[in-house]
């Protein structure tokens, strides 16, 4: 399989870094020896055709596999030094340091102010100031402050579904991580509500390292500084996302970004 | 509209009979809801009090769902969230045969094993309203759990994923997460165990007792409104006041399972509303 990775990092700039991880379903080698790094405050994309591997690797970042009784992920994950995919850390700090989004927005049955400070609580944040003010930072950076203020707490199933989603993002934000893990966050959304979202990460790379998954080519080009091209569990391409775009090293890639297959 | 004409006319029948006891016989409807003395047949003054048993009825639903819902619901969860594997391979089957299974034979699970159990355990004769509390207990357990399972699996993979990726343990997300949004719809399952209990006649009246006064202890044998019916109403000739306010207590249970039917409308309302 031809490969090319580009991208090698200064240890400075590395959110985090995975070595040689392989991923198991059952017997099913879904992900395979991937070592790559991801940049620092910045936007990395994951593309690919389905089924290539990208949520599954994805979900290791915060060890969301471990839901899965049938998975076995060897290899390692470094994150602030150490080797996340060990049975030893604690995988509420690890979440709560590396937060998630998925496709389909899903906040909880419970009111807008609830979503938020859900995870606060276990992380023993009681203040009623406190949890009040990291609230309204939340929604003020997804912007959905000024559309949500008055109604904080009434229910979260009443907002349109690209609401629910930035609220999904603040609710992920809320536990200040690091790291955002997002899984294809836009595809369930109509172009505006996309739109917002888009413009949305752009601000949050700010403050976050960003990595999401998108089938949309354009999204990618639009918002990413890396993209990795997936296929069949293996990294095939890994560089800037310019040269991605405009010229790629490896035939399949162009082959991909073409639209040629996927 | 078949279902509504029977309904309408079982409902008119019943009224009808029930209602006579207090406009053609006479009796007062205070002191048949809250008299104490069931004494239809006194040659001089029959006594018409019919609060044993409404009290027996309610107090044996309320103590076999009370025991009931913990261990329900404690099931559910084990099949939907801790042992999904087992849940639904082995669990399920065995709770759904259950739910088929009549009640005759949990009234005699209860008189063979529960009534002599609580006689050598707690002393007395064993037939109480404690007895009739288990019976129905485990007889209602399987509709519990499976309305509950079915509530819990029928929950978007998404929210148990949410409540993971923040940090939340099992634990947290099962009572943060899983069981409040799953709330109206199990709260429907203990509406209709609770409907499944106030009604039932044969197993409870099997291993109750059906003493004809209040009880004072859990120990104590009492009757219900179910075990009276059945047990007295063949004795009885149409028309006397006795006949008639029998037919009131048949009127009552009627008026319950409209209510709980009305539960479960407005909780299945509810559940609607959270749907996505
Ligand atoms: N829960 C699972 N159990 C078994 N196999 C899975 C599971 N999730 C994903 N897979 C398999 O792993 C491969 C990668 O899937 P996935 O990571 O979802 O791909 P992508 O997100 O790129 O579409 C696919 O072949 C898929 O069938
Ligand atoms: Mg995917």
């Amino acid at each position: 399989m031809v490969t090319c990775n580009n991208i090698s990092l200064d240890q400075k700039d590395i959110a985090i870094e995975t070595r040689d991880l392989n991923i198991y379903y059952g017997s099913k080698h879904a992900i395979k020896n991937l070592s790559m790094q991801i940049k620092k405050l910045d936007i990395t994309a994951f593309i690919g055709p389905s089924g290539c591997g990208k949520s599954t690797y994805l979900r290791a970042l915060n060890r969301m596999n471990d839901l899965i009784p049938i998975t076995k992920t060897t290899g390692k994950i470094l994150f602030d030094g150490i080797n996340i995919n060990d049975k030893n850390v604690d995988l509420a700090t690890i979440r709560q340091k590396i937060g998630m989004v998925w496709q389909k927005p899903n906040p909880f049955n419970k009111s807008i102010y609830e979503n938020i400070v859900f995870a606060l609580k276990y992380y023993g944040i009681r203040q009623k100031q406190i949890l009040d003010e990291i609230v309204e930072d939340s929604l003020r950076k997804v912007a959905l402050w000024d559309e949500v203020k008055d109604r904080l707490h009434k229910s979260a199933l009443a907002l349109s579904g690209g609401q629910q989603q930035r609220l999904c993002i603040a609710r992920a934000i809320a536990t200040k991580p690091e790291i955002l893990l997002l899984d294809e966050p836009t595809s369930a959304l109509d172009p505006i509500s996309s739109g917002k979202i888009e413009e949305l990460l752009f601000e949050l790379k700010q403050d976050y390292t960003i990595i999401i998954v998108t089938h949309n080519m354009q999204q990618a080009g639009r918002i990413s500084s890396y993209t990795a091209f997936f296929l069949l569990g293996d990294l095939i391409e890994y560089d800037e996302t310019n040269v991605i775009f405009t010229n790629p090293v490896v035939d399949k890639t162009n082959d991909y970004i073409m639209g040629r297959f996927g | 509209m078949l279902s509504i004409i029977i309904i309408t006319v079982i409902t008119y029948f019943i009224a009808s009979k029930g209602l006579s006891t207090f406009f053609k016989n006479g009796i007062n409807l205070f002191d048949f809801l809250f008299g104490t003395q069931w004494k239809p047949e006194h040659d001089t003054t029959p006594l018409f009090g019919a609060f044993p048993f409404i009290f027996g009825s309610f107090s044996v639903t309320i103590l076999a769902v009370l025991l009931s819902t913990p261990l329900s619901v404690g099931a559910a969860i084990f099949m939907a969230e801790i042992s999904p594997k087992w849940g639904a391979k082995f669990l399920q089957p065995v709770i759904e045969l259950l739910i088929g299974i009549p009640s005759v034979v949990y009234g005699f699970i209860g008189l063979s094993i529960i009534v002599p159990f609580i006689r050598n355990t707690f002393g007395g004769m064993g037939f109480s309203l404690a007895s009739g509390m288990i019976v129905l207990a485990i007889m209602i357990l399987p509709t519990i759990t499976s309305v509950s399972y079915d509530a819990l699996k029928s929950l978007p993979s998404g929210l148990k994923d949410a409540s993971y990726a923040l940090g939340a343990t099992r634990w947290q997300t099962i009572y943060r997460v899983l069981i409040p949004t799953a709330l109206p719809n199990i709260l429907t399952g203990i509406v209709l165990g609770m409907a499944r209990a106030f009604g039932e006649a044969l197993a409870v009246q099997m291993v109750i007792g059906n003493v004809q006064r209040l009880p004072s202890s859990i120990l104590d044998s009492v009757s219900t409104l179910t075990s009276i019916l059945t047990l007295e109403m063949s004795n009885t000739i149409a028309g006397t006041t006795y006949n008639n306010a029998l037919w009131s207590m048949a009127l009552i249970l009627l008026l319950m399972s409209f209510v709980f039917i009305m539960i479960i409308r407005i909780l299945g309302k509810g559940s609607k509303l959270n749907e996505r």
